[in-house]
């Protein structure tokens, strides 16, 4: 089994419907081996039935999907060489944790003996060793979630389907378990697709990411390709929350553009953008907030809501861009509501975003 | 490869059957295996493809489809052959049933088709031959199917739909299908819509004279009685659950054994009871008379008399519905209102009981199809006027014999029944507010206000008392020598019937023992099919997404709505003759008894399901098991208690249902039910009630043990007025 396409995925333009209405119209997508894969976006956007379909709990009603460079389009759930993590996890209540581990293990035939051995190693892989007599209910969400794991892993599978798989554990804990799959991942080199829609979590796991929306494919990129050039305002917005503003742009020279912000001029790279109006994806941190009522540098500003947060101020700031929401995380005293202030702008966090996307 | 393996072994099985198997029905019955020793000498045994080839030319495209199965399995890999295997099916299910319903006993059916294609040898009904090849036939549609990957290509689900979408063709939609056209058939077979046509306009059916001073026909008199029974139970149901949930009511807790009465209680024995008491010779008749020197007369006999017993049946239906209904209005609801200044008076009023409103109605259109569907208690006390129900059944035992009027008033009850339902269903669909959300909603509910409070108790108390005495009746009654003459006390009605004599060995000599050996074995049998077949459909219809999916729960709903009395009409008339031919054996019995009580295993599979995360299923899968080992692993370990639930609700109506099962009785497979009438109309009341409380110890036992089995378990605060009837409906 060990060819070069092994753990490979495949969507060759699929289509799915639910009676009348099309929840995805064509999707195409590569997936390579050994890679982490997390689809991302807004509830509704297909992801869920992405990942389904390539489980085999949905069939397309056209095009095709690969599995290893094996046609699986046909092919029912039991017969897919993946196995899933579910957002219930769906550990089986009546069986102990060892049970449930092995259960995947003695539907492909093997003895009970054995694959009750082999279940014991994959809970010591996901730190659950001696805990394999219990019953789910016995044990900690967090340790429910790591038995799902461990159950879908010990498949040895071409590639491991996650489905929300933090949504149910609290805060604190869902950055921790993260942290671990995605070791475990890097670790073992399986090809994992990931489904969320926690922009947080996606950029924290993901070798790359699938920003979905209406059941098409919005942008595939790294996490930083996403976050530092965002192919549309939706990316822009989707992914940490950036400002999207009005601009000009002056002059275009090497793929750098001039490009009046505001009033305060940047040079950002041209990405295709000719001269005229361009829209440009500003995040929050993008810009310092200071107090002044002088008409020096800067965007000039009104206070127009701030929140004190602990360890940054969240402002909305009225000016010349419209309603802009900033992130100040130097000061300590929130400034108060109707302050005059100026917002310097860093290169960091500002893009244009390409003409034609929306 | 696993596509080839389940074709080869149902290609395997069809030719089997082909070749080893009598093709036509076993006089002395398949299972008896008679049939072994003198399948080469008697020609009425031969195999299919014998008969084939010695001149029945209608079995040759069964063989030659199946030919071409095997032709398709050695050349075409199974993507490509997926359509044409499911063509093959059809097409041989079609061609069975054409050939099957056209050439009978004399030949053919229908003379147009005898001048049509001449002469052709008669053929006896369908035996294993044949059901065999039906089967592989449908399980070719879905090997087919599942090989074009039509729901992810899942055979297991593919097949069990086909098969299930078969059977309920068979065994609901051809019996209701043959008893319609039995009502334009002549005894000959000729098509005539004179006996229709006479009995449609007939006023005895549908005089509404009874405005005027008159007799109503009867269709209308079943119907007023159905609207005042139902009005009435649902009244008293509501006194009890308000009483049960909301009052300070000191034995609460026994007012819920109540519920299990119309369970246990075969159909019949209120209305005895109620003779024994109110009759003509009954006990508390005897008083009144001594006392005041009336002559109370036949007063019982007749609608009133039905009412009563009615409601003494239903009430504790109605009570269970609606324990389900007050339960679920969310506390927080009546908590709130009377934080807006409502007392709990006007908090009643206009808070509690519109949030009731809808379960009301469920409960009213619940009493209304009881009540059309009775047939015990109208049997006993209806005297000369009876209802639908009764009428059919002496239309074709009695004197009458009139099988197109028995149609023609079955299908006039299966209109009301209907229409009934399909309110219930599509009116009160989505109307329900009593829900169980899921979300902790605390709370406690209020107390009735006392102007409420005190007149429903008063209700209840005089009610429960009431059913108490009839019950009380039924156990007294079967050691009084002869009621309303001699009350002396005796054992004799149980020695009559259940009598044992030890003279060279035990010897079962009561008159009881057949029917009762008989009604329990038809009973064990059909029980694990009906939980079997119902949990089947319940997972299918709530954890697969196949075209069709709502007719088909539809459909097996609608089934819930016929009254037994249709069944059991419909079942002579469907299986007297070929191609089908079971009456007079346990077969039909059994499947009557499947068929009918299906619909609570799927009511209660899908209440059960419903709680199963459905991850669970698609976990199972994605780990590599097929949906057959789901099932098996996943599905059914988590579903036991529904499933016990099934089981004994199905063992328990098959014992003391009566309407349909009196229609498909023999000599040779009495049921107890259908024996305890006879003994009615004999007038040999002692031993009847002998008999029936028997009955009803041996059912309480089985639900006694099954309780200690399972446990008492309650599930959040459950009582979804829906789940609530599902485990209790009653026809």
């Amino acid at each position: 089994m060990s060819n070069s396409f092994h753990g490979a995925v495949e969507f060759r333009n699929v289509r799915k419907e639910f009676g009348k209405f099309t929840a995805i119209p064509a999707l195409s997508l590569d997936i390579k081996p050994g890679e982490l894969v997390t689809l991302l976006g807004p509830s509704g956007c297909g992801k869920t039935t992405t990942l389904r379909m390539l489980a085999g709990l949905e069939s397309p009603t056209a095009g095709q999907i690969l599995i290893g460079g094996q046609d699986v389009t046909r092919l029912p759930a039991d017969r897919r060489d993946v196995s899933m993590v579910f957002q219930s996890y769906a550990l089986f209540p009546h069986m102990t944790v060892v049970q449930n581990v092995a259960y995947g293990l003695e539907a492909g035939g093997m003895t009970a003996k054995k694959s009750h051995a082999a279940a014991e190693d994959a809970l010591a892989l996901v730190g659950l060793k001696g805990l394999g007599q219990r019953l789910p209910a016995e044990l900690s969400g967090g340790q429910q979630q790591r038995v799902a794991v461990a159950r879908a892993l010990v498949l040895e599978p071409q590639v491991l389907l996650l489905d929300e798989p933090l949504s149910n554990l609290d805060a604190r804990l869902r950055r921790h378990v993260r942290t671990e799959i995605r070791e475990l991942q890097q670790r073992l080199g399986f090809t994992a697709v990931y489904v969320t829609h926690d922009q947080e979590e996606a950029l924290a796991v993901s070798d790359r990411i699938v920003v979905m929306k209406d059941g098409h494919v919005e942008q595939i990129g790294t996490p930083r390709d996403l976050y530092e050039a965002p192919a549309s305002e939706f990316i822009a917005d989707f992914i940490g929350e950036a400002n999207v503003v009005d601009a000009q742009v002056i002059s275009v020279k090497d793929d750098q553009a001039e490009v009046d912000l505001g009033g305060v001029i940047l040079s950002l790279p041209a990405r295709d953008a000719k001269i005229g109006p361009v829209r440009v994806s500003l995040r929050a941190n993008a810009m310092r907030v200071r107090q002044s009522t002088e008409n020096t540098s800067g965007v000039a500003g009104v206070i127009a809501t701030s929140a004190y947060l602990g360890d940054h101020v969240e402002y909305e700031i009225d000016g010349p861009l419209g309603r802009i929401f900033a992130v100040d995380d130097e000061s300590d005293t929130p400034l108060p509501e109707g302050t005059a202030v100026r917002l310097d702008l860093r290169l960091r966090g500002i893009a244009l975003i390409p003409a034609g996307a929306k | 490869m696993k596509d080839n393996r389940r074709l080869d072994l149902i290609l395997a099985a069809g030719i089997f059957a082909l070749i080893a198997l009598p093709w036509y029905r076993v006089r002395s019955g398949f299972f008896s295996f008679d049939w072994l020793t003198d399948i080469i000498s008697s020609d009425n045994l031969w195999p299919g493809l014998v008969q084939a080839l010695t001149g029945r030319l209608q079995l040759w495209p069964v063989i030659i489809l199946l030919g071409a199965t095997l032709y398709l399995r050695v050349t075409q890999p199974p993507e490509q052959r997926g359509k044409a295997l499911s063509w093959i099916g059809a097409l041989g299910l079609v061609w069975m049933s054409i050939e099957g319903l056209s050439i009978g006993l004399r030949g053919w059916n229908w003379g147009q088709l005898q001048t049509m294609f001449g002469d052709v040898a008669g053929q006896p009904a369908f035996g294993a031959g044949a059901v065999v090849i039906g089967v592989v036939f449908a399980l070719l549609i879905a090997f087919g199917q599942a090989e074009r990957g039509a729901l992810k290509g899942d055979a297991f689900v593919i097949g069990a739909i086909t098969l299930l979408v078969l059977l309920v063709a068979t065994f609901v939609f051809y019996p209701l299908a043959s008893m319609f056209i039995g009502a334009f058939q002549d005894f000959d077979g000729s098509f005539t819509s004179e006996g229709v046509l006479s009995n449609i306009v007939d006023p005895k059916i549908w005089s509404l004279s009874c405005l005027i001073g008159g007799n109503c026909g009867v269709a209308w008199r079943t119907f007023f009685l159905a609207i005042c029974t139902a009005t009435g139970s649902t009244l008293l149901g509501l006194c009890f659950a308000l009483v049960a949930t909301r009052t300070g009511f000191r034995f609460k807790k026994s007012l819920r054994l109540l519920t299990v009465l119309p369970i246990i209680t075969p159909p019949f024995v209120v209305g005895l009871a109620l003779t024994m008491m109110l009759g003509r010779s009954g006990m508390v008749t005897h008083w009144i008379e001594a006392l005041t020197g009336w002559e109370l007369g036949r007063w019982l006999y007749g609608l009133t008399g039905i009412w009563i017993a009615q409601m003494l049946s239903f009430t504790p239906i109605a009570f269970l519905v609606l324990i389900g209904v007050v339960e679920g209005i969310s506390p927080s609801m009546e908590e709130a209102s009377q934080t807006l200044r409502s007392d709990r008076w006007r908090t009643f009023k206009k808070v509690s009981l519109p949030l009731m409103a809808p379960g009301l109605a469920n409960a009213f259109l619940i009493g209304f199809i009881e009540s059309m569907a009775d047939f015990g208690n109208p049997l006993v006390l209806g005297g000369s006027g009876g209802v639908l129900s009764t009428e059919i059944f002496f239309a074709v035992v009695g004197a009458q014999n009139d099988p197109s009027r028995a149609a023609v008033l079955a299908t006039v009850l299966l209109i009301f029944t209907l229409s009934a339902f399909l309110l219930q269903r599509f009116w009160l669909s989505g109307k329900n507010f009593a829900t169980v959300t899921g979300k902790g909603d605390g709370g406690r509910h209020a107390q009735l206000p006392k102007r409420v409070g005190w007149p429903v108790t008063a209700i209840v108390i005089f009610w429960g008392a009431f059913t108490l005495c009839v019950y009380t009746m039924v156990l007294f009654g079967g050691f009084v020598k002869l009621w309303g003459l001699d009350h002396t006390l005796t054992f004799d009605h149980y020695i009559r019937a259940f009598g044992i004599t030890w003279d060279g060995g035990m010897n079962m000599v009561g008159v009881a023992w057949d029917s009762f050996w008989t009604t329990l074995k038809i009973a064990l049998i059909a029980a694990p099919l009906t939980a079997a077949v119902g949990l089947l459909t319940a997972w299918l219809i709530v954890r697969q997404n196949f075209p069709g999916r709502s007719v088909f729960e539809f459909a097996l709903m609608m089934s819930f709505a016929i009254p037994g009395t249709v069944i059991g009409i419909s079942y002579i008339m469907a299986f007297n003759l070929p191609p089908l031919q079971m009456t007079g054996t346990a077969v039909i019995l059994i499947a009557c008894f499947v068929f009918r009580n299906m619909p609570v295993g799927v009511r209660g599979g899908v209440a059960a399901m419903a709680q199963l995360d459905a991850s669970l299923d698609e976990a199972s899968l994605t780990l590599g098991a097929s949906s057959a080992r789901t099932m098996r692993k996943v599905i059914l370990p988590l579903m036991k208690p529904a499933i016990l639930a099934a089981l004994v609700y199905s063992f328990v109506r098959a014992i003391t249902s009566i309407s349909a099962v009196i229609f498909l009785v023999s000599s040779k497979y009495n049921m107890a039910t259908a024996y305890i009438v006879g003994l009615v109309e004999n007038g040999e009341y002692g031993v009847a009630i002998a008999y029936s409380s028997v009955l009803i110890f041996v059912m309480i036992a089985v639900i006694g043990s099954f309780q200690l089995l399972v446990g008492e378990r309650r599930i959040r605060r459950q009582a979804s007025p829906q789940f609530a009837h599902d485990k209790e409906k009653i026809v």
